[in-house]
């Protein structure tokens, strides 16, 4: 009986122990954001190819390629603290799984904000060689004048002037005064409980890429590849995304 | 006799048999721990590519240095790094004013050297490339050099039995990406250090100078360490010396990295280190020899509407001066540098 009572003590005594410790603190994951990046030409998906729109000054346009470099994701609190991630992802449109991001090792809570940039920051630019989404291999690099393309949006426009009639903004460049990494603030109320994932959907809008502020004119602007009238588009694709509001997923 | 015949045909394989796994072995091309140590000369400053992210190991520097003799990084398996850059010439391109690629192209610049480049804080002549691993995707991806994508070198080099074996060797896995292979290639080029010259060796006090090279030193050291300054003879920075712009190249140079007007027909002071055996001169290679080179810096009334100020402490030199002048330069030549057996072509054995 006494033997009985020691063996349950001595459990008791670890399982407190236990959870107390770091050890077993560790062993419950934090949570997971799962984001979805969707494509929109206006109201409308964004197809490629296919589909013709039209800009604000009532020119007809289609779209054959659209890619986007988005990182240094940070999620805020009311309290303001902050989670803070620090990779890279690169969003390109004919590629479904490149369009759902995961962040992983989120601290539980309620968060207000989501914070990132579209672009790859100075510190990225400098480091050299780097691989997965960083790697110069994808194609959104400058190799002459070292840095990431930002953003591609290409297509076709009959009053382009640019050969086959074209167009093709390729933005990139993190030094002033042709900066064009832009900081991107969303309020949203984002729920993370541990071991599970959150998923919440982005919408990302190209023809932002063409307007507000400047109005993009096809038949004058049609290629932009290197700093000249980059942080124009710049300024435009900084207001691209906004949250599609959809009961959020646990 | 017939069996006579047998043993001195069995004897003649062995010999050569022998023979062979001693040139397999040659020291000659081996590389040990000791030959990828960074040895940083006692004059130089602190490098501003420093290994960190990049640990040097023998495994990686062979790699590294098959890669850069290796025509397979180019479109049609014509042109290698090294079809540009030659040992013997600093690795810059000797007589050859512009460099050629792939199907005779003629690209628009002259080859630079390739020395001391972990003091380079940009690279190309106009300081578009901030870091030295990233600097070889500019030739390989370029039409007119070697014209191949990152995506199908990595496809190559992944279908090719050797380099999946030295991959393997040099990280343990069987991951090949573009950043192993540009990793390595910075291995190779960044241990080319020349800081051994009779100058050096001069400034040591372990040699001295002619009359004529002392005199030249002199006249180097008022006229021109204004921009070549410092034990790596450059300031690194960019700079119009008075070369009126080639009207059928219409180089921009810095302008065109920077889009400041200011910048247009600027390009980097390149170091003078073994200047005489990277001719021609100039980022065009217009200048055959180093004559040229010092009779333009004596010429200023030919120079462009806006040289750099500092040339005008240049002035006119006499026929004597442009003697010790280069006199003095050549001096800047590192025949331990040129002949380092590190930087051997590997296929030569």
């Amino acid at each position: 009986m006494k033997k009985t009572f020691y063996i349950i003590l001595s459990i008791a005594t670890f399982w407190v122990a236990m959870s107390f410790s770091p050890l077993t603190k560790s062993l419950i994951s934090n949570g997971k954001l799962k984001i979805t990046f969707k494509s929109y030409l206006g109201n409308n998906l964004l197809r490629l190819d296919s589909s013709v729109y039209k800009n604000e000054l009532e020119q007809s346009f289609s779209v054959s390629n659209f890619k986007y470099y988005v990182g240094k994701f940070s999620l805020k609190k009311k309290d303001g603290t902050e989670f803070i991630s620090t990779d890279y992802f690169l969003i390109k449109e004919d590629d479904e799984q490149s369009k759902q991001i995961i962040l992983d090792n989120i601290p539980e809570g309620e968060y207000v904000s989501c914070n990132f940039i579209l672009g790859v920051d100075s510190v990225h630019n400098c480091s050299g060689s780097q691989s997965g989404a960083l790697d110069p291999a994808n194609g959104m690099f400058w190799a002459w004048n070292t840095g990431y393309i930002f953003l591609k949006l290409e297509g076709k426009s009959d009053v382009s002037n640019s050969p086959g009639h074209i167009f093709e903004f390729h933005i990139g460049g993190y030094k002033s005064p042709y900066n064009c990494i832009r900081k991107i603030s969303l309020n949203k109320k984002i729920i993370i409980i541990n071991e599970r994932t959150t998923s919440v959907k982005i919408k990302a809008n190209a023809a932002e890429v063409m307007k507000t502020p400047t109005n993009i004119d096809l038949s004058k602007l049609s290629s932009v590849t290197n700093f000249r009238n980059a942080t124009i588009i710049a300024d435009n694709y900084s207001d691209m995304f906004s949250f599609i509001s959809s009961p959020t997923k646990y | 006799m017939k069996a006579k015949f047998i043993y001195i045909v069995l004897f003649l394989f062995s010999t050569v048999f022998v023979l062979n796994s001693f040139i397999d072995d040659n020291p000659y091309f081996k590389i040990t721990k000791e030959d990828v140590e960074l040895k940083i000369p006692k004059a130089f400053p602190k490098p501003i590519y420093n290994f960190s992210q990049n640990k040097i190991t023998p495994q990686k520097f062979v790699l590294g240095r098959k890669l850069f003799y290796d025509p397979i990084l180019s479109k049609d398996s014509s042109t290698s790094c090294s079809s540009c850059h030659q040992r013997i010439a600093a690795f810059a391109h000797i007589d050859h004013p512009l460099s050629h690629g792939i199907n005779g192209l003629i690209g628009k610049r002259n080859v630079m050297s390739l020395q001391n480049l972990i003091w380079r804080d940009a690279f190309m002549w106009d300081g578009g490339v901030n870091n030295l691993e990233v600097q070889p995707i500019n030739p390989i991806t370029n039409p007119i050099e070697m014209n191949e994508s990152l995506t199908n070198v990595v496809i190559k080099l992944k279908h090719n039995k050797e380099y999946a074996e030295l991959f393997h060797t040099a990280y343990n896995d069987t991951l090949i990406n573009s950043e192993r292979i540009l990793k390595t290639l910075a291995q190779f080029t960044g241990l080319m250090i020349s800081g051994n010259s009779r100058f050096d060796k001069y400034i040591e006090g372990k040699e001295a100078f002619s009359e004529d090279e002392l005199n030249g030193l002199k006249l180097f050291k008022t006229k021109c360490a204004n921009c070549h300054s410092g034990s790596l003879f450059t300031d690194n920075s960019y700079r119009n010396n008075g070369l009126k712009t080639d009207t059928a190249l219409r180089d921009k140079g810095r302008g065109a990295i920077t889009g400041t007007e200011e910048d247009n027909n600027k390009f980097k002071v390149p170091t003078l280190r073994n200047i005489e055996m990277t001719y021609p001169y100039m980022h065009d290679g217009r200048f055959r020899n180093l004559q040229q080179v010092v009779n333009h810096y004596s010429t200023s009334k030919n120079f462009d509407k806006k040289y750099d100020l500092s040339l005008n402490k240049i002035g006119e030199l006499s026929e004597k001066e442009k003697e010790e002048l280069i006199a003095f330069l050549k001096t800047l030549t590192d025949k331990e540098f040129l002949y380092d057996r590190r930087f051997a072509d590997p296929n030569m054995k």
